[in-house]
């Protein structure tokens, strides 16, 4: 079988194993909703306050929606020995890498990234801002997705893998979550945010090219 | 050829851990009299800031903390490439040794950082680029400790961290160059600058040596770590046997 | 520049004495913890290596 061929095939699997499972995919995005709409109840009162907290408050809901997504990457596949029989496959593990992580954030960082415009108007994000939130949550959550793989194939074989997995992924994303919550917050302010744009799409193509490769030698590690 | 056969014995557990038990005590000594000259230097020698007053005198702790910080990361980040790609065992029990000294000094760069900018700036904490960025270098470290602990087997261990190590890499140079990209209330280059140190020579001496200091300070530490680590890993083996037999 | 005003330090003196305190403790832990703990190992193994010999 081609590479190409095994990478869609991979890919198909994993999508339609989740929508067998829609459930576990409302998960995140439902997280994402209910965290962002706290705020508003806690700081309604000031609804100057909650439009400027606001590209940072979708920012930080976007980032642990994905951060508790994260372990449905590999986990159901390491139970039942799909992950071995991954490793020992002729393919190069990077690319088949790809396509796992893609599927992932298919199911649950684009339906974050679709949402987002609706809870920023909640928050009181000025619509001048919307197109810069979705362009940054639109680098940002593969980017997230990306190097999140490589926390959760290191530590996919732990038992309560859970609370090192934020551990190690939560400093590799915070860079992300400055540059993203910062351009909202300067497009919100009409300001210039091309520059933390570029930065974002530095992330993105960084991690995609990367993080692959180390996800591949952390899942072999991870396995051995 | 002859470093190629230095290289071979450092690769040798039985043989490291003889050599470094003797190294031990001149890493120490090397350490304490750079130690007090640096001091000499910097809090009686060295004149007080025109801006700062002697406050500026915690320099001497805060810069050297800092700049191993971000040294031993790199290290660790070299003996993993090194632990992975020749798989020498050594190198990962370096990598694995250094880890709890490295955190000691970013926890120390922040800690005296604070107390310094408290005073100077008015302020406890900015989350400015640098601070911000060498805030994650401390989590860095505490998740290879982390992950170095909570995986029972030490060689897949070892070979996680080495992975983790590597991959947290990329924070070191944007911690060093944030100071140059967004403006900020941290002092910008003065030391490292390639062309001529804008600091007063005197000033410059005692940092040099307490630089010089801290690095002998790691390299005294490290060796005590590895050689717990070492007999850790090799508990079984005949020469630890031979070792510690002897009643 | 007599004992108090070194102690001072221009008024800055709480400021750069924790700084060095600071210091102190953290590289001393750093030395000290290791070498106990080293201590305690080698120890360990010798009773474990004593215990193997005289129960074969």
């Amino acid at each position: 079988m081609s590479l190409l061929r095994a990478f869609l095939a991979l890919l198909r699997r994993d999508l339609v194993i989740a929508f067998r499972r829609r459930s576990e995919m409302v998960n995140p995005l439902l997280f994402f909703v209910l965290v962002t709409s706290l705020f508003p109840l806690a700081v309604g009162s000031q609804p100057k306050l909650l439009s400027l907290m606001a590209p940072g408050v979708v920012w930080v809901a976007a980032l642990l929606a994905a951060l508790l997504s994260l372990d449905t990457i590999f986990r159901s596949d390491f139970e039942d020995g799909t992950l071995e029989q991954l490793l020992l496959s002729a393919h190069p593990v990077s690319v088949l890498v790809i396509a796992k992580v893609l599927a992932h954030w298919l199911i649950t960082g684009l339906p974050l990234l679709l949402v987002a415009p609706v809870l920023g108007n909640f928050l009181g994000l000025p619509s001048q801002a919307m197109g810069t939130l979705m362009l940054s949550l639109a680098f940002g959550t593969p980017a997230l997705s990306l190097i999140g793989a490589i926390g959760v194939a290191l530590t996919v074989g732990l038992r309560k893998g859970g609370v090192i997995l934020s551990l190690l992924v939560l400093p590799l994303y915070v860079p992300i979550l400055i540059f993203g919550a910062g351009a909202v917050g300067n497009a919100a302010m009409g300001i210039d945010a091309t520059a933390q744009m570029y930065i974002m799409s530095a992330f993105l193509i960084l991690s995609l090219t990367l993080s692959p490769i180390a996800t591949a030698a952390a899942l072999r590690v991870s396995l051995s | 050829m002859i470093f190629g056969n230095f290289f071979h014995k450092m690769a040798s557990p039985p043989w490291f851990y003889r050599v470094s038990g003797k190294m031990l005590p001149w890493f120490g000594g090397a350490f304490a009299l750079l130690l007090l000259w640096g001091l000499y230097g910097g809090l009686y020698l060295a004149p007080a800031d025109y801006q700062q007053g002697d406050s500026f005198r915690i320099i001497y702790v805060h810069v050297p903390a800092a700049w191993m910080s971000l040294f031993i990361y790199v290290a660790m980040a070299v003996c993993g490439v090194i632990s992975l790609v020749w798989r020498i065992k050594m190198a990962e029990v370096v990598l694995i040794s250094s880890a709890p000294i490295g955190a000691a000094f970013t926890f120390l760069a922040l800690a005296t950082g604070s107390l310094w900018g408290k005073p100077m700036w008015g302020t406890w904490w900015v989350w400015d680029g640098r601070l911000t960025s060498e805030l994650i270098l401390l989590f860095l470290y505490l998740g290879v400790i982390a992950l170095h602990g909570a995986i029972e087997d030490r060689q897949t261990a070892a070979r996680a961290v080495a992975i983790l190590a590597i991959v947290g890499v990329v924070n070191v140079p944007i911690i060093h160059y944030s100071v140059e990209w967004w403006s900020t209330l941290h002092q910008g280059p003065t030391v490292t600058k390639l062309d001529k140190p804008s600091i007063h020579v005197d000033m410059l001496i005692p940092l040099l040596v307490m630089a010089l200091a801290f690095k002998l300070y790691y390299a005294w530490g490290l060796l005590i770590r590895a050689r717990s680590e070492v007999l850790e890993r090799e508990r079984n083996s005949k020469w630890v046997r031979d070792l510690l037999g002897e009643p | 520049m007599s004992l108090a005003e070194f102690l001072n330090m221009g008024g800055y003196g709480v400021y750069v004495w924790s700084s060095y305190g600071l210091a102190a403790v953290v590289l001393i832990a750093n030395i000290v913890i290791p070498v106990q703990r080293h201590r305690l190992q080698r120890a360990r193994l010798r009773r474990r290596f004593r215990q193997e010999q005289t129960t074969p």
